[in-house]
């Protein structure tokens, strides 16, 4: 087992604490309180809480298991990294069916935060294609679940943020692509408002949509940006050769802190908008750029300082109660913003459409928003206000993003959390799966005696 | 080129296997659990590796299974080009002072049953050339005080190899001896990294190509090269005193 040391969430938030790395994770579970894949969740959510400071780590059970050619069939187990795949399969042929905004996660984090993509108003989340688990529960049984089977330990686990057991392995249906580059096309959206129409427009003429929008900008401007729409190139036009490896050079040392300030960060988002000259451009791209553009910067967050940074992502519902549309919603979220002075590096948005399977599961139909927000000391009064904006839309956080909302609020923006907690009452009553998270907002207690707990898992 | 791995399972011997499964080598795999071996055999199947891989019972423990098992990976492949020794054990060196058993265990593992296997290989699967790839480590080279039972198994195994490269290398039997430093698999999960310490992809890389090269030694990741050069030329008042 690993010494003690501190464990990081992406972004900087950290807690002491160790991990466990081995091929045979149930063999290994043993004493852990959660299991945790590449760290790219921000915040707490792969961190384990302070009165069990182990985590195992199941980056070396990343064994592919079966892949059908034919069907695009995957089996594997949990730690396999989606950077992987992508390498091995994309040439032939095959691609996740949903991709999040970096290929350093693996399958186990992309079930367990049912992780969205570009193409959440077509394709759904990574849950929706998930066909069957093979898991390892509170009382040490290893199970298989599926829609059928264990359902409800399958759909509590999908978006289940690792509280109901060790994933070891998952089975998934990948999508079929005609070639292995992206048709890209982007265009200049001049304030937010338009942004959630032109979003709603792209969505039935392209599969992949998302916006990148300037928050520092104000008034008439606020919120502008450029959307950005993708599909795969056709045989025909995309070149012959697979794309090539880029080079990842590595940040390796923190920012200091004035680096990332508000002129900075005007700055980036004067010229990131200038960039694009012209209202349309469109044209063949490297498939990591389109989907990855974070990652070509390994260590990025290091830009934020020492102090690290948080992510907010929130959706709002296009529709109220009754069924009446809404608008100006993503406008409130942005106001909140730049009037508390929540200078955001980078923001984005995209429309949702559909709900997850999962209990837990974060999308909606709605817009989303996701902030990139310097740790600063009114922080907490930042999301707090955020919250309060989410709560009065009916809309809700994502969890793999969170690290300073009050359970007060999530509960208030998240009913949900009644349903998962009595499932984990059947599968886990006593709790042996928790998180630093779980313990800040879904009511888990800090164990005083684990005495009485036994060995397992 | 055709294959035999034994500790392709975990660790080095897996990313190793890898590395070869995706340029399209015929692989063989064997090891001491069976179901074990046969999801790391699916697995460099679908990562490119020719044809279907095929797995026998090895237990390093135990040198009765070594002549089935290298008959069964001949027959399977025809020609056996390369055979590849990364399974092997660690145990700090506390535990295995006060666990004689342990301590008997990992020795006749890491050299006796090692050596025994190699001499098998070489009469048998690479009886008329090839390469023989065995994970030796760097804790062979001095006398140090964490690692005095360990390292005394491992320079052992060091210097058997070297002796065999020199007899048989003119012959047509490459051995290629690789030292790796601190390497972060499972068996060195929980000890303090050092600096340079390296991953078993690089590892991998390193190592294909001195198979390939037919490189007699190969230190992983390359800066151990020269940090053991150093360590070798240290006066052993010092190493004495030292803690590394
Ligand atoms: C640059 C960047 C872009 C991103 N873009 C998106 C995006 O577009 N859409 C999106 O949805 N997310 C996005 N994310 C978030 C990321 O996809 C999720 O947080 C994902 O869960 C990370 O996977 P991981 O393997 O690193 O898991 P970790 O961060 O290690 O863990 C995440 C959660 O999964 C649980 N978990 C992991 N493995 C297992 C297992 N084997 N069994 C049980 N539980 C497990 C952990 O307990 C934890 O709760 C992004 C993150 C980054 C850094
Ligand atoms: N990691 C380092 O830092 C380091 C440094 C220097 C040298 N080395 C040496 O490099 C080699 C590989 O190390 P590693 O870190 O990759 O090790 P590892 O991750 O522990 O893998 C060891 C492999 O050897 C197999 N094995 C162990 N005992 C066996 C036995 N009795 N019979 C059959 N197979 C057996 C294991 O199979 P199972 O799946 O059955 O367990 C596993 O596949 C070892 O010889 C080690 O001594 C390692």
């Amino acid at each position: 087992m690993s010494q003690r040391s501190t464990i990081s969430g992406w972004g900087g938030h950290s807690v002491e604490g160790c991990e466990i790395r081995a091929e045979n994770l149930s063999a290994a579970a043993n004493g852990a309180a959660l299991s945790r894949g590449l760290g790219r969740s921000y915040g707490d959510s792969s961190l384990p809480p302070d009165d069990c400071p182990i985590a195992l780590n199941t980056t070396l059970a990343d064994r592919i298991l079966e892949f059908d050619q034919a069907t695009g069939r995957l089996r594997a187990e949990a730690g396999l990294s989606l950077a992987d795949m992508n390498r091995l399969l994309m040439p032939r042929g095959w691609f996740t069916p949903v991709s999040p905004g970096t290929q350093y996660v693996t399958l186990g984090g992309m079930v367990a935060a049912d992780i969205h993509g570009k193409n959440q108003h077509l394709a759904g989340n990574f849950g929706h294609h998930v066909t069957k688990l093979r898991m390892q529960v509170a009382d040490g049984r290893i199970l298989e679940c599926d829609s059928e089977q264990h359902a409800d330990l399958f759909f509590g686990t999908i978006g289940g943020m690792g509280l109901t057991g060790h994933i070891l392995e998952v089975e998934c249906a990948l999508e079929r692509i005609p070639s292995p580059w992206i048709w890209q096309e982007t265009q200049r959206i001049p304030n937010i408002d338009e942004f959630q129409v032109a979003l709603e427009e792209a969505a039935p003429q392209w599969p992949y949509t998302v916006g990148w929008i300037d928050c520092v900008s104000r008034g008439s401007a606020l919120g502008r940006g450029i959307l950005m729409c993708g599909r795969w190139a056709t045989a025909d036009e995309a070149p012959k050769r697979v794309p090539p490896r880029r080079l990842r050079p590595r940040l390796t040392f923190d920012f200091p802190g004035w680096a990332l300030g508000p002129w900075t960060v005007r700055a980036f988002n004067e010229l990131y908008f200038r960039k694009q000259w012209r209202p349309t451009l469109r044209g063949i791209v490297h498939p990591e750029s389109f989907f990855y553009p974070l990652d070509v910067l390994r260590e990025w967050h290091r830009m934020y300082g020492t102090r690290g940074f948080t992510q907010y992502q929130c959706v709002l519902p296009h529709t109220d109660e009754s069924g009446a549309r809404k608008t100006g919603s993503a406008r409130r979220v942005l106001d909140v913003l730049t009037t508390l002075g929540g200078a955001s590096f980078l923001a984005v948005i995209k429309d949702f459409g559909q709900n997850g399977v999962g209990v837990l599961s974060f999308p909606r139909p709605g817009i989303t928003l996701a902030l990139d927000i310097p740790i600063r000391a009114n922080t907490q009064a930042l999301i707090d206000a955020l919250n309060q904006v989410v709560i009065e839309e009916g809309g809700r956080i994502y969890l793999a993003k969170d690290s300073f909302t009050r359970r007060r609020d999530f509960e208030r923006m998240d009913s949900r959390v009644h349903d998962f907690n009595a499932l984990r009452d059947t599968w886990d009553p006593q709790r042996r799966f928790r998180s630093a998270q779980s313990v800040r907002l879904l009511g888990d207690l800090p164990r005083t005696n684990q005495a009485d707990l036994g060995g397992h898992p | 080129m055709n294959v035999v791995c034994l500790g392709a399972t975990k660790g080095m011997g897996r990313a190793l296997a890898r590395a070869m499964a995706e340029r399209g080598d015929a692989l063989f795999l064997l090891g001491r659990d069976d179901d074990d071996l046969k999801r790391s055999a699916r697995d460099l199947e679908v990562r490119g590796a020719q044809g279907t891989v095929h797995t026998a019972y090895c237990d390093l423990g135990d040198s009765e299974t070594f002549s089935a098992a290298l008959v069964d990976a001949e027959r399977a492949l025809g020609t056996v080009d390369t055979v590849v020794v990364t399974a092997g054990q660690f145990a700090p060196q506390d535990d295995l002072e006060e666990d004689a058993p342990r301590l008997r265990e990992m020795l006749a593992v890491n050299f006796t049953n090692t050596v025994l296997f190699c001499e098998r290989a070489r009469k048998t699967a690479l009886k008329s050339g090839g390469t023989l790839c065995v994970f030796s480590s760097v804790a062979g080279e001095r006398g140090r005080t964490p690692v005095v039972l360990y390292g005394a198994s491992k320079a052992g195994l060091t210097r058997y190899l070297e002796g065999l490269d020199h007899r048989y290398r003119r012959a047509g039997l490459r051995v290629v001896t690789v030292k790796p430093g601190f390497v972060r698999t499972s068996m060195t999960d929980g000890l303090p990294a050092p600096p340079f310490a390296g991953e078993p992809d690089q590892v991998a890389r390193i190592v294909l190509r001195a198979i390939d090269r037919g490189t007699p030694v190969v230190y992983a990741p390359g800066p151990w090269r020269h940090i053991m050069a150093i360590v070798r030329a240290l006066p052993r008042s010092f190493m004495r005193r030292a803690s590394f």
